[in-house]
């Protein structure tokens, strides 16, 4: 067992300890740090290969809406209903997916495309305002606690869910970063052509990911809604959240594992602590300065700030010259 | 023909104006600068803002609101190239969208926090043109007017001009371009002015039509981007079918069933158009 093992052991511990002393409301934060963590690394997923997908949002609606509507108009269990939530996603993905890739829609356009994809579904959300509600939101059915409707008023057992969830999306990233097709997607990252020369299945190995990612988003959007208990088009699909997604994850560093939970961590708390340290008259501070942040992250250390840390520790702490 | 389906389509026809105006300085900057602004359509709510600082609350006449509102953006134009796109030129190509991406969060939110996020009007109405039992709005007439008028000058100004013609020079092959005496960072830097020009022009035009809040330039930027890479880089007459075809997608979807779902149907065609003709609507 190396250092790195203790490390972890040690980071859980601690994790698994944590709902003992914590106040609610910190509570409340780790989950949603945990739960956007998550999200972000599932979107790195495909990200770190320069895959950058603007319409994650789209995954994220679909996971979300998909077991809330089914258990309340038809009272299918979200054991059934997020399954299937993350299915559509998955056809979703693999349907934008399989054309992109197949005709080498790429960077810009690639991104322009998913975009285009996450208006898609969230403005459909809104249009079908009879089922979903539209703008002003949904609300899934409350029965209290209940394993059947995967609803828990006690935080304790969403944080462990939200903790199981952000361990099982390091772990993906793991096994795609140590996989056979890392290599290959690295390759394709570079030269697309020149990896189809040297017999790389582009369009294949592009939808691994691809499809990989989009069911985890829709997961995540689908455990966010089961703990929120409340839905809104804004805040699970569209432009703006694909952007939070993609940001968060460049901030925190999109090439390393840790990357995006940090971007998470980052963001959440400095959302919170300006809204705490000025109140409600200052909304938009935040955001203004995240982006701020934003911009200087990416001109000046576009592998975020993990990345920037394990590139200081390779070098022993010592600043190269930029 | 159903008098009020030919209503929403001449409506679609006066809305394409704008947004192929809108198009066309996006347009230039991918074609020329090979960016993509996400916060394009912020640059037009900053420029909305100003005019209606100046007109509703500092009483200046309109016409001169709507001049300083063309120059504070041609100059925002400048800044967003010089401080942020600028010192990323050399890497991919996504880091400049994602950075102007960071520069949309901040716009938005700097806004939100000086403006607060009410709806604000300026107080101007445009009589309603009536037309043999056909309602036009006159605000929207003026628009296209407008619009067109302004994208023949800068038509006009791409041919004719020596600045112009390197402009289109650099987009068809920015190495060569260098060799051929022309400096390139300063093409960039005219591109950007004028990029940010049409943006302010558009926010005089939109502010007679729609209320001004910080999250204004959501619901129109991402079908302008739509119809920029529709149209076709560097194609200009591209980019008006593709306004125009988007519009009409947007007007009678709206008429036949809802604006959103009509947002959806003419997302939808972009997707499916990017299949089909990934290098614009015109190309062959």
């Amino acid at each position: 067992m190396t250092a790195r093992h203790a490390m972890l052991a040690i980071l859980l511990a601690a994790l698994a300890t944590l709902p003992q002393v914590v106040a609610p409301y910190f509570m409340h934060l780790l989950i949603q740090i945990l739960l956007w963590g998550f999200v972000y690394t599932s979107w790195s997923i495909m990200g770190r290969f320069g895959f950058v997908s603007l319409g994650h949002g789209a995954f994220m609606g679909v996971g979300a809406y998909v077991p809330a509507l089914l258990w309340n108009y038809f009272g299918v269990t979200p054991w059934i209903g997020i399954p299937l939530g993350i299915s559509l996603a998955v056809v979703l993905a693999l349907v934008i997916g399989y054309p992109c890739f197949r005709l080498k829609v790429v960077g810009h356009y690639f991104a322009l495309v998913t975009l285009a994809l996450g208006q898609v579904v969230m403005l459909s959300i809104v249009a079908a305002r009879d089922v979903t509600g539209g703008s002003l939101g949904f609300t899934p059915k409350a029965v209290g606690y209940s394993w059947f409707a995967l609803q828990f008023p006690q935080k304790v057992y969403f944080y462990v869910i939200a903790l199981a969830l952000w361990f099982g999306g390091l772990a993906v990233w793991y096994w795609v970063d140590r996989g056979i097709g890392r290599e290959a997607l690295d390759a394709i990252s570079e030269d697309e052509e020149a990896a189809a020369t040297i017999g790389i299945n582009v369009i294949r190995e592009k939808l691994r990911v691809t499809v990989i990612s989009a069911a985890l988003t829709a997961l995540g959007g689908a455990i966010y809604g089961q703990y929120m208990m409340y839905l809104n088009p804004e805040t699970v699909s569209g432009i703006a959240v694909s952007l939070q997604i993609v940001f968060a994850a460049i901030v925190g560093g999109t090439y390393t594992a840790l990357g995006p939970t940090v971007g998470a961590l980052l963001t959440i708390s400095l959302n919170e602590g300006l809204r705490v340290a000025f109140g409600t008259n200052f909304i938009g501070a935040a955001n203004t300065i995240y982006g701020v942040l934003l911009v200087l992250f990416i001109i000046f250390m576009p592998r975020g700030i993990v990345g920037m840390i394990e590139d200081a520790t390779k070098r022993g702490w010592r600043i190269k010259p930029l | 023909m159903d008098i009020y389906l030919l209503e929403a389509i001449l409506n679609g026809i006066l809305l394409g104006g704008v947004l192929a105006l809108l198009a066309l300085g996006l347009n230039l900057i991918f074609g020329v600068i090979d960016v993509v602004w996400i916060a394009y359509a912020d640059l037009v709510m900053c420029g909305m803002y100003l005019i209606y600082y100046l007109y509703a609350e500092f009483n200046w006449p309109f016409l001169l609101a709507c001049v300083a509102a063309i120059a504070f953006v041609g100059v925002l134009g400048i800044l967003v190239h010089v401080m942020i796109i600028a010192p990323i030129l050399g890497t991919a190509p996504i880091n400049q969208l994602l950075a102007t991406g960071g520069l949309l969060f901040f716009l938005q939110s700097f806004a939100t926090l000086l403006f607060g996020t009410d709806f604000r009007n300026i107080g101007v109405r445009l009589p309603i043109i009536r037309f043999d039992s056909i309602y036009i709005s006159s605000a929207r007439l003026l628009a296209f007017t407008v619009a067109v008028a302004g994208a023949v000058a800068l038509y006009f100004f791409l041919k004719r001009t020596f600045v112009g013609t390197a402009i289109r020079a650099i987009a068809q092959d920015r190495d060569i371009v260098g060799l051929m005496g022309v400096d390139q960072r300063h093409i960039y830097l005219v591109t950007s002015a004028i990029g940010g020009a049409l943006a302010g022009l558009a926010a005089c035009l939109l502010i007679l039509q729609y209320d001004v809040h910080p999250f204004i330039g959501n619901t129109f930027g991402p079908l302008i981007f739509m119809i920029c890479v529709l149209g076709g880089l560097g194609d200009m007459i591209g980019g008006f079918v593709a306004a125009f075809l988007m519009s009409q997608i947007i007007a009678i979807g709206g008429y036949y069933f809802s604006t959103e779902l009509s947002y959806v149907f003419a997302f939808t065609f972009f997707i499916v158009l990017m299949f089909l003709r990934p290098h614009g609507v015109l190309s062959r």
